[in-house]
């Protein structure tokens, strides 16, 4: 018997489910914007005071006596980015291989992967906040903030680079009769050092971004300052700290950038 | 920093070939899951040197059979003995110090794809120093130079500070072949060593792994998917099919008989 067509030989079913969660999903972002009060009125008045504000920042404040403030904050912002990216990566190293699933057993992997995930529960903010009450207020706290956040980041990114070997490589080196620390060295390791520097630089780069901001809560750095400027409305100050910054970023993806090539 | 367990003998019981190693396999079995055996039975012994082939049709446990020899894969029944040692009753520890003493060349090679050819070479002393001396390269002068030795061997010597993922197929199994000497084996176990390379360079890899380990009196046991390989190269061909040894013998006398009882059928073998 030949049916014309062979309904259960769809090539492109209709997937019903992902349809009504896509529409559903529609549905929700028009009444959340709904809720925000949008107005053409609002508008134009928020465009003012943008204007204003832009304003009062030009020229950008460039007193000797500023410029010392925020030389001092920028140098304890990069002390702070490069020490807390060293620390974190270093921690990083056996963390990211406790977790790694195909080199440990599961209750260690799992165990690491809690670590993991508890450093990546709370934001940077939040995190200096606990230690500035911990430690005090200063470049100690914002520290070891990033620190913790950079444990979280680059760990679980370590441990997905291991996951992700030749393990073939791996067992030829095993069948030498190589130790497991060995195996490491001589296995892993050449697998995945250009991946490690590579989430290294990226991870310093960000650090270099947060490290202006833990400030605000106390933790040291260039954001004490940013914060206290915004609040003295001395908005041509603000200008010349975010010239900075912006200047530090874009360094610091040139120097990491060449850095990840270097160690292809 | 080098431990020795004392269960091992003396590395000068096999130098030089004076006493000839010999490989003896006793009702090994393997099942990866229960009631579905990979390997049933395998009665085998290999004694002095030369080079035993073991065909058989994909599937079939040759690949089993050789990890079970070094214990990449946990035998589910039975024994292995090496000279004397059974290695399937050894703890963590001893296993690596048995397994410097067996060579292995894989397949796809499996080099260390961003190590030097000299690094991977000199992974095959990675049983005899510690890892600290790994981490910092500080092998002894006489690893080194031999490491020079076999890659001058295997017609490499000019590639040695390159990174093994430059080359092509043959020069990075010609590399296998001087990582697995360097442990200075008892046993050599080669699994598909040609089955990636095109039929020239084939033959060029099998005469090299003949030569040097025939010059050294080192057994090999090959999993070969080649029978006209296995022939020209073998003193020794076994067939297996179905998990269990169905020929033994010389490669004169495999008949085609023997080869439609390995692999089934009779119509490829026109």
């Amino acid at each position: 018997m030949t049916r014309p067509v062979d309904i259960s030989r769809q090539a492109f079913p209709a997937a019903w489910v992902k349809r009504a969660a896509w529409i559903a999903f529609g549905l929700y972002t028009i009444y959340a914007l709904s809720t925000l009060d949008i107005t053409a009125e609002r508008f134009l008045r928020g465009i003012e005071q943008g204007s204003r504000l832009l304003g009062r920042m030009w020229p950008p404040n460039l007193a000797a006596d500023k410029l010392d403030l925020l030389k001092t904050g920028m140098l304890e912002s990069i002390q702070i980015a490069i020490l807390s990216t060293f620390l974190g990566v270093l921690l990083s190293i056996p963390l990211g291989l406790v977790a790694a699933r195909n080199l440990m057993p599961a209750w260690a992997s799992w165990c690491g992967r809690s670590v993991i995930a508890f450093c990546r529960s709370f934001h940077h903010l939040i995190v200096a906040i606990l230690f500035v009450k911990a430690v005090g207020f200063g470049a100690l706290a914002g520290c070891l903030a990033l620190v913790i956040g950079s444990m979280g980041f680059v760990s679980k990114l370590f441990a997905e680079a291991i996951e992700e070997l030749n393990l073939k490589q791996v067992e030829a080196v095993r069948a030498s009769g190589a130790s497991f620390a060995q195996v490491l060295v001589f296995g892993v390791m050449p697998q995945v050092l250009p991946r490690f520097i590579g989430f290294s630089a990226y991870q310093l780069d960000s650090n270099l971004r947060n490290s202006t901001m833990v400030g605000i809560v106390g933790g040291g750095g260039i954001g004490a300052t940013l914060f206290t400027a915004y609040q003295r409305f001395d908005y041509d100050f603000v200008l010349t700290i975010l010239l900075v910054i912006i200047a530090l970023v874009i360094a610091s993806e040139l120097v990491t950038g060449r850095m990840r090539r270097l160690f292809q | 920093m080098l431990a020795q367990p004392q269960t091992v003998p003396p590395p000068g019981a096999t130098a030089g070939g004076t006493v000839e190693a010999s490989l003896v396999i006793r009702k090994l079995g393997k099942e990866y899951v229960r009631g579905k055996p990979i390997l049933r039975d395998i009665n085998l012994t290999i004694t002095g040197r030369g080079v035993t082939a073991i065909i058989g049709p994909s599937g079939t446990g040759k690949s089993t059979l050789l990890r079970c020899i070094n214990r990449l894969v946990a035998p589910s029944a039975g024994q292995i003995l090496l000279s004397g040692t059974d290695l399937t009753a050894l703890s963590r520890r001893q296993l690596r110090f048995a397994r410097r003493r067996i060579g292995m060349v894989h397949q796809e090679y499996n080099l260390v794809e961003r190590l030097s050819v000299i690094e991977n070479v000199l992974t095959g002393r990675l049983g005899y120093v510690s890892a600290w001396t790994a981490f910092m390269r500080r092998f002894s002068a006489e690893d080194v130079a031999k490491a020079f030795q076999l890659l001058d061997a295997v017609g490499l010597g000019d590639f040695a500070t390159r990174r093994a993922d430059q080359l092509s197929g043959g020069q990075r199994q010609r590399v296998g072949i001087a990582r697995a000497l360097m442990q200075d084996p008892d046993l050599i176990l080669a699994d598909e060593p040609t089955s990636s390379l095109d039929p020239k360079t084939s033959v060029e890899i099998m005469e090299i792994l003949e030569r040097l380990t025939g010059d050294r009196g080192i057994p090999v046991v090959i999993n070969i998917h080649n029978v006209e390989l296995a022939r020209r190269f073998a003193s020794r061909v076994i067939g297996m099919a179905g998990g269990a040894i169905v020929f033994d013998g010389t490669p004169a006398e495999l008949t085609d008989h023997h080869l439609a009882a390995i692999y089934g059928g009779e119509s490829w073998l026109e």
